[in-house]
């Protein structure tokens, strides 16, 4: 087990120094001298070689590379050119909007999904079968943003059950230390502000929720079917045993491994969706800052940001490897 | 992977069909015979006729902002004689920028899983047909495209490119490259050591033409598979992009997601402006989703579940 993660952690060391090179070499063949783009009409040929000299652009490409690479490896990311603030800073300030809203899209679909596809398979070609099914590829077909467009109109706007946009009422004066909004508002026992921003999560996490949903589900009710039919589960069933002792000890732990999987390769598409679901609520997450990053050509946001991502993503896909081997002991013999 | 072995391997021609009938032909009975696939079919026809009809089909030009003085900024003139559908909010008709919209769908759609249909099965045969040190060296290449999320793959080729439709058309096709390439990879490891590869082999061809002239044809049934899978999500992900603002800088350009998008300011106003390009996403990628399922039923009779 021990040396899956160690093993898996180098693999990640060698993943990222390419996508560093990668990203090194994409950032410096984007379109637009950079200086330029920075001082906008104003540019003149001192005020260009100013900024160049501050940026280290005007040096040899390889040692703006080792350059990079060292303040990578001490943690610095620089500072964003057009705001002057360390990306580190932002990244802590804007990504946990955009994980807080992923986790809670996730949560709501493991907590619907998985009884969901149980039940479905259970009783197979029945009313709840078909609309599982049915729901499930809409949910494939149906795009984030426009669920989210039309939950926002007829949630918030015609109902006015939910908030439109934003994380927060900006009337409660919240302390933040997490920037998990739900999260701060449990520590510093500011209940009230907790529940706002749970509430504010509740229309982005159903619309977010629907793509790993219909997987989930999907994917639920086939390993269920194919458990069903196994060996062991008649033998248990031969057996005696009752009826919900199989359900969980037999067919649903079968059942959960390729659920589990499918969850780690989700968390691409998860935060993709995040970006998109972001934008139509207004939540101050990574994705508006990622945008504006690429129109103004703010080169280490870009490099900062994208290097982050890769690492989580890559970090999520191995806590779920590791999980796998938990559910399954199996898989920690061979 | 060699789970993978057993998924890829086609069944021989003899097997599937009546005497006579080729893997296709009783692949094309199969479909024939599938309700959801026809569905599917007729949506996908219907959209690609619209896609290229539509001078023929849209009653005015698009992206026009002809009639932009009806709008007010409180209302949006809704169905009338002249507009069966009403304006949009920049006084465009909105039933002339939907059916144009299909156009930027299909095209955009077609031209990104073409790339990267071919870019990834130029990378899956020198993988799966070389194998040995290209294979690992591809292989990871491959890995580390796709440890970078689609979309920002996606951010990252606009930002490259400028914004504008063969920027999207490159950034859907960049992490459309994986999935071909590991899909041929697989189909092309699992026929290796196959019976009629050896006996090709043993009769002096040489690999370049069995794997081109012999394997690859074999694996066409889950490429065609996919590539409908893969336009399904295309249709979906070149609405994502424009809705993000990735795609023609024009604002009233006649494409569904930019349609979204601005459709967005008008929610109170005119909830239908956001409503027919969104059903109209959902519908396409619902029809080439079908499509895709019921071929993968045809081509392949096990996998049916």
């Amino acid at each position: 087990m021990l040396s899956l993660v160690v093993r898996r952690l180098g693999l990640l060391v060698v993943v990222l120094f390419g996508l560093s090179l990668l990203l090194f070499a994409w950032v410096r063949a984007l379109p637009g001298d950079p200086a330029r783009a920075l001082l906008g009409e104003k540019a003149t040929p001192a005020g260009i070689a100013a900024v160049n000299e501050r940026y280290g652009f005007d040096q040899p490409v390889w040692q703006q590379y080792l350059t990079y690479l060292g303040q990578i490896v001490r943690g610095d990311f620089g500072a964003s050119i057009n705001t002057g603030e360390p990306v580190v800073t932002t990244f802590f300030e804007r990504f946990p909007a955009t994980i807080e809203l992923s986790i809670a899209a996730l949560v709501l679909a493991i907590a619907l999904g998985i009884p969901l596809g149980y039940l479905a398979a259970r009783r197979r070609g029945g009313w709840l079968d078909n609309i599982v099914v049915g729901w499930s590829l809409l949910g494939v077909v149906v795009p984030v943003f426009f669920l989210a467009v039309i939950l926002k109109y007829a949630l918030a706007i015609q109902f006015g059950w939910f908030p439109t946009s934003g994380r927060q009422n900006a009337r409660i004066d919240a302390t933040h230390i997490t920037n998990f909004y739900v999260l701060d508002g449990l520590l510093t026992r500011e209940w009230d502000a907790s529940w706002d921003a749970l509430v504010h999560l509740v229309l982005p996490a159903l619309a977010l929720g629907s793509i790993p949903l219909a997987i989930i589900v999907r994917i639920t009710r086939a390993s269920v079917l194919d458990v069903l039919s196994d060996d062991h589960v008649r033998t248990a069933q031969a057996k005696g045993l009752p009826r919900g002792v199989i359900s969980r000890r037999h067919v649903l732990r079968n059942a959960l491994l390729p659920v589990s999987t499918t969850l780690g390769l989700q968390a691409g598409a998860l935060l993709s969706g995040a970006v998109l679901t972001e934008t139509v609520f207004s939540i101050n997450g990574i994705g508006s800052y990622l945008f504006d990053a690429v129109t103004q050509l703010d080169y280490p946001v870009l490099q900062g940001f994208i290097l982050f991502i890769a690492v989580v993503y890559a970090l999520v896909n191995l806590v779920v490897d590791v999980s796998y081997g938990f559910i399954d002991p199996r898989v920690r013999v061979s | 992977m060699s789970a993978v072995d057993v998924l890829g391997t086609p069944a021989p021609a003899e097997a599937t069909g009546e005497a006579g009938a080729g893997p296709w032909l009783s692949a094309w009975r199969r479909l024939r015979r599938n309700p959801s696939g026809i569905v599917g079919a007729v949506i996908v026809l219907v959209f690609v006729l619209v896609a290229i009809a539509a001078p023929l089909l849209a009653p005015y030009r698009p992206a026009t902002s002809e009639w932009f003085g009806e709008v007010t900024p409180t209302t949006v003139p809704g169905p009338s004689d002249e507009h069966l559908l009403g304006l949009d909010s920049f006084g465009s008709d909105l039933l002339t920028q939907l059916i144009y919209g299909a156009r930027s769908s299909l095209v955009i759609g077609v031209v990104s899983t073409a790339i990267g249909l071919a870019a990834g099965a130029v990378l899956g045969i020198l993988a799966g047909g070389i194998g040995g040190k290209v294979d690992t060296i591809v292989m990871r290449v491959v890995d580390v495209l796709l440890s970078i999320p689609a979309l920002l793959l996606a951010v990252s080729v606009a930002a490259l490119l400028g914004r504008g439709s063969f920027s999207i058309m490159l950034a859907i096709s960049a992490a459309q490259v994986p999935i071909f390439a590991r899909l041929l990879r697989a189909s092309l490891l699992a026929q290796r050591g196959q019976d009629y590869v050896v006996a090709l082999r043993s009769l002096g061809l040489r690999q370049r033409r069995i794997v081109v002239g012999h394997m690859l044809p074999n694996s066409l049934g889950p490429v065609l598979v996919q590539a409908t899978l893969t336009l399904a999500t295309a249709v979906i992900e070149v609405a994502a992009l424009s809705f993000l603002g990735l795609g023609d800088p024009n604002p009233a350009v006649a494409e569904w997601g930019r349609m979204l998008v601005t459709a967005q300011d008008r929610l109170d106003q005119a909830p239908h402006l956001a409503l027919y390009p969104g059903i109209a996403i959902a519908i396409t990628a619902l029809g080439f989703t079908l499509l895709g399922e019921a071929l993968r039923e045809a081509l392949d009779p096990r996998s049916s579940r």
